[in-house]
Formats: structure tokens, C-alpha cells, sequence
């Protein structure tokens, strides 16, 4: 085992980062030990709990089998990046609003698989959502209640894209709802 | 920290074959959620990596003017699902490897290290051996090209010499037009799972006299490497599409395969299910050569 340094350019929740890196090193501990992003939970690491789910690009990848050399030029999004002056988005809103949270390990997780579900903008059937929420695993809900939260805000974007075709209305909005 | 003892990234194919030449003990890496978990695992502690993530020309699909389709050895699961041509011409394999893992894993595993590893549960191996794949290696000079039925040699065992890397992975004209193809992965969790057995039936039907006029079978899990069913094929052909023609396949698959006991499944349940998923898959291609009965 030798120390080889390398170094890593990225975005990470919109700023530009450059970071020297262990090419041993997993994008999670980048994540955490580097940057502080401690959002980004360790599980399993072995990407079968979906606790370190970061997005990269717009697609959510367990960062705990993605080395950290990996990320050169990528755009990284962690939970840290959702809010806005403050406000949390509608998808955080609604996991608390339904109860979709007991210890909490599991969250950021499950809201970084429903932020590039909701962002994709399409209307899916309790099954499909089920779906793509399976990479997550959750030890205390059972998962109801988080399915519920993704379902009701998929739910109001779709009402609100209907509202606004039907009042001719375009452009802002849902900022979730990039179309 | 991964246990990783020198790391290499190659972007040109020229540059992976130099340096697998250059450090013969190396490991190529592509996506990585097969090869990390097995260096945390202890299984490849310790070992050099040679990546072949940054080759852009073993990346995405492409349908050639011969018809022949091209799938780059790097492209992820995800995106050969939502390619317009694997869509259009190949939805089996598509869905097929809609079934691995889950969404964050289909993100990052691609479908050349779902078959250099030689895993016989891999999801997209029964569909590539349906249609009949060929797959493309690289060695730097001429290279060479290999049919996926004559690939695996063992469990976790390919034909992939030392400098040799898998480029693409070639479905001929031929081989897909005309035919429909169905995939059942039998798991005992519907995601981040492997296959307790899985199957692909992939035929061609004439649907106006109801006959099938060719079909492939084969199994994942069903034998130490991937299974074409060769025996039941050859009974098949010709019959008229109908429960007579279901009842055979999943007779004759029954007799055919020859799974194992594992503490997954005993070898009387796979032998069950066996009979039965080839039974629904190609009731499933039938309704697919029929039209829009889906």
C-alpha cells in the first residue's frame, strides 16, 4: 500500500472545489473528512444501503463505492446543497409532514432519491416510485410513510403543471420542477 | 480507504491495453460496484487497478447502417435501459438490466463488468446469449471477437487473456429482427437482490400461422456458467404456438437444466421455478410477436 496523491477538481453543491485526495479514498470519506458534508451517512459501504447516495450529474450513485478520484469534473450534489436561504424544499417538508423520519440515519439518503425522482418531473405510480426508492434501505418506518411523502409532492407537481398549461402560465414556479 | 496498491487510468483503449501489459498483476476496473466490494470484502485486497472508466469510445449505443447494434463495454445499466435504440430494437435486455441491483448501483455498474466477472447471475448474460452477442476484445493489435457462448469458462471464469480488454459487445441484424424477447429474474427481494435463478426466452414467431420458428432459452443460475437450453430449443421449433407448446418448454427445460443446492435454493426448487419462468417468458415473446396484446 503506497500513498499516491492526486488531485480532484469538482462542484460540490455549487462550488468549485479542488481538493488533494487519496486515490484509496472513497468519494464518501471525500465527502465527510474533507469537506465536513457529514449528510452523507455510512452504512453499509458496500452499496446495498443507500445511506451515502449523493447525485453526480443528476444520477444518485452510492458514494461508498465510487472512489474520490472519480469525481474530477463532476457536479456533486449532498443534502447540504437543497436548502435555500433557509427553507428547507417541499420534498424535505413533506417527509416531516408525513412522519417519513424516526432515527433519521436513513434520510438524506432516501431525499436525494426522491430530489432526482421529483426533478425528473414525471408523474409515477406508487409501484414505479417503489422502485426507484429500492436502493435506500430504512430500518424504522417501513417505508409507508416515505413513500407517501414522494408520492404527495409528486402529486402537487403534476396539479401544478396542470394549473399552469391550463391558465397558460409558463416559466417559474415549482423551482422542483425543472422541466 | 480501499485497499489499492498502485492505481493506473488509462483513456484511450491503447493506454488500458499498455498498462495491463506494463503491470500484468493489475485488475481493470470500470464501474466499480463489483470490483470495490471485493477489495472491501478482502476477496482482491490489496490489488493494483487499471481503470477504463475515462475511454469515451467503449461508452454508449450505437445502431451500425449493417444493422448490427454496438454497445460500449462502459456504458451503464441505466443508460442502456433508456437508450432509444436498445428501446427500440433490444427492450429485452433494456428491461433486463432494469433488474440489477438497485437505482443508485444501475447508475454506476456497467454491462462489460457484468460480464467480464463471470458472475452466472448476472442480469444481462442470459439476454446477450438469447441474441446471440458477440463480443468485441481489444488487445491493442488486431483483437479479436469471440460469441458470448463460448466466453465463460468456469465459474468467474472468461476467456479474457492477460492485455486483452472487453470493448463492445455486438448484437448482429439478424439476430434480433423478427424476435421478442422476455427476461424473469427470480429473486427473493424485487430489488438489491441477485437471481435465485433467472431466464430469457427470446423467439420468433410466425403470427399468422402461429408457429414459433426459432427460439433460445437460457438460464442464469441454472448451471456453473450461464445455460442455453440447446436440447428443448431444438424439440420446440416448429410447433404451433398454444398450452401444448407451453406445457413442453417447461417440461423439457426441467429436464434439461441441472441447478445446484445452495443455501440460496435446493436444486427441486429451482428445477420448479425453472420450468415455470420459461413457461411465462415465452408466453410473454407470444404476446409480443401477436401485437399489442401487452
Amino acid at each position: 500500500m503506497k500513498k499516491q496523491m492526486q488531485l480532484v477538481q469538482c462542484t460540490v453543491n455549487g462550488k468549485k472545489v479542488a481538493e488533494y485526495v487519496d486515490v484509496r479514498e472513497s468519494l464518501l470519506e471525500m465527502l465527510r473528512n474533507r469537506l465536513g458534508l457529514t449528510s452523507v451517512k455510512k452504512g453499509c459501504e458496500v452499496g446495498e444501503c443507500g445511506a451515502c447516495t449523493v447525485i453526480i450529474d443528476g444520477e444518485t450513485i452510492d458514494s461508498c463505492i465510487y472512489l474520490a478520484v472519480w469525481a474530477e469534473g463532476k457536479d456533486i450534489r449532498t443534502l447540504e446543497g437543497l436548502e435555500k436561504n433557509g427553507e428547507l424544499t417541499r420534498i424535505q417538508e413533506a417527509f416531516i409532514e408525513e412522519g417519513a423520519i424516526q432515527c433519521g440515519f436513513c434520510t438524506p439518503g432516501f431525499v436525494m432519491s426522491a430530489t432526482v425522482l421529483l426533478e425528473r418531473g414525471e408523474k409515477l405510480s406508487r409501484e414505479a416510485i417503489k422502485k426507484q426508492m429500492s436502493g435506500n434501505l430504512c430500518r424504522c418506518t417501513g417505508y409507508q410513510n416515505i413513500i407517501n411523502a414522494v408520492e404527495k409532492v409528486m402529486n402537487e407537481n403534476t396539479d401544478l403543471k396542470k394549473e399552469r398549461k391550463e391558465t397558460g402560465k409558463t416559466g417559474s414556479g415549482n423551482p422542483d420542477n425543472k422541466e | 480507504m480501499y485497499d489499492i496498491e498502485n492505481y493506473y487510468n488509462a483513456s484511450t483503449i491503447a493506454e488500458a491495453v499498455e498498462l495491463l501489459k506494463e503491470h500484468p498483476d493489475a485488475r481493470i476496473i470500470s464501474g466499480g460496484s463489483d470490483v470495490l466490494i471485493k477489495i472491501r470484502e478482502g476477496k482482491f485486497a490489496g490489488t493494483s487497478l487499471v481503470s477504463i472508466r475515462d475511454i469515451k469510445e467503449i461508452k454508449g449505443v450505437e445502431r451500425m447502417e449493417s444493422g448490427d447494434i454496438y454497445i460500449g463495454a462502459g456504458t451503464v445499466f441505466s443508460h442502456i435501459t433508456k437508450d432509444p435504440v436498445i428501446r427500440k430494437w433490444i427492450p429485452v435486455l433494456g428491461e433486463a438490466v432494469d433488474q440489477v441491483g438497485g437505482p443508485q448501483v444501475r447508475n454506476i455498474g456497467t454491462i462489460g463488468g457484468n460480464i467480464c466477472n463471470g458472475a452466472v447471475s448476472a442480469d444481462s448474460v442470459p439476454t446477450l446469449f438469447s441474441l446471440n452477442a458477440l463480443l468485441r476484445l481489444s488487445d491493442g493489435k488486431g483483437g479479436r471477437t469471440v460469441p458470448i457462448s463460448r466466453f465463460y469458462l468456469g465459474p468467474g471464469k472468461v476467456d479474457l487473456g492477460p492485455g486483452e480488454i472487453l470493448t463492445h459487445v455486438v448484437i448482429p441484424e439478424r439476430e434480433y429482427t423478427g424476435y421478442h424477447g422476455h427476461y424473469i429474474k427470480y429473486s427473493m427481494r424485487n430489488a438489491m437482490d441477485i437471481a435465485t435463478l433467472s431466464c430469457s426466452v427470446v423467439s420468433r414467431i410466425d403470427a399468422e400461422k402461429g408457429i414459433l420458428e426459432d427460439i433460445r432459452i437460457t438460464f442464469g443460475v441454472a448451471a456453473p456458467v450461464p445455460y442455453r437450453c440447446i436440447k428443448t430449443e431444438t424439440a420446440l421449433k416448429g410447433m404451433t404456438v398454444g398450452e401444448e407448446l407451453y406445457d413442453a418448454i417447461e417440461k423439457l427445460v426441467r429436464e434439461e437444466i441441472n441447478p445446484r443446492d445452495s443455501w440460496r435454493a435446493s436444486r427441486e426448487f429451482r428445477l420448479q421455478i425453472g420450468g415455470e419462468i420459461a413457461r411465462r417468458a415465452l408466453i410473454r415473446t407470444a404476446e409480443l410477436a401477436g401485437g399489442d396484446r401487452s
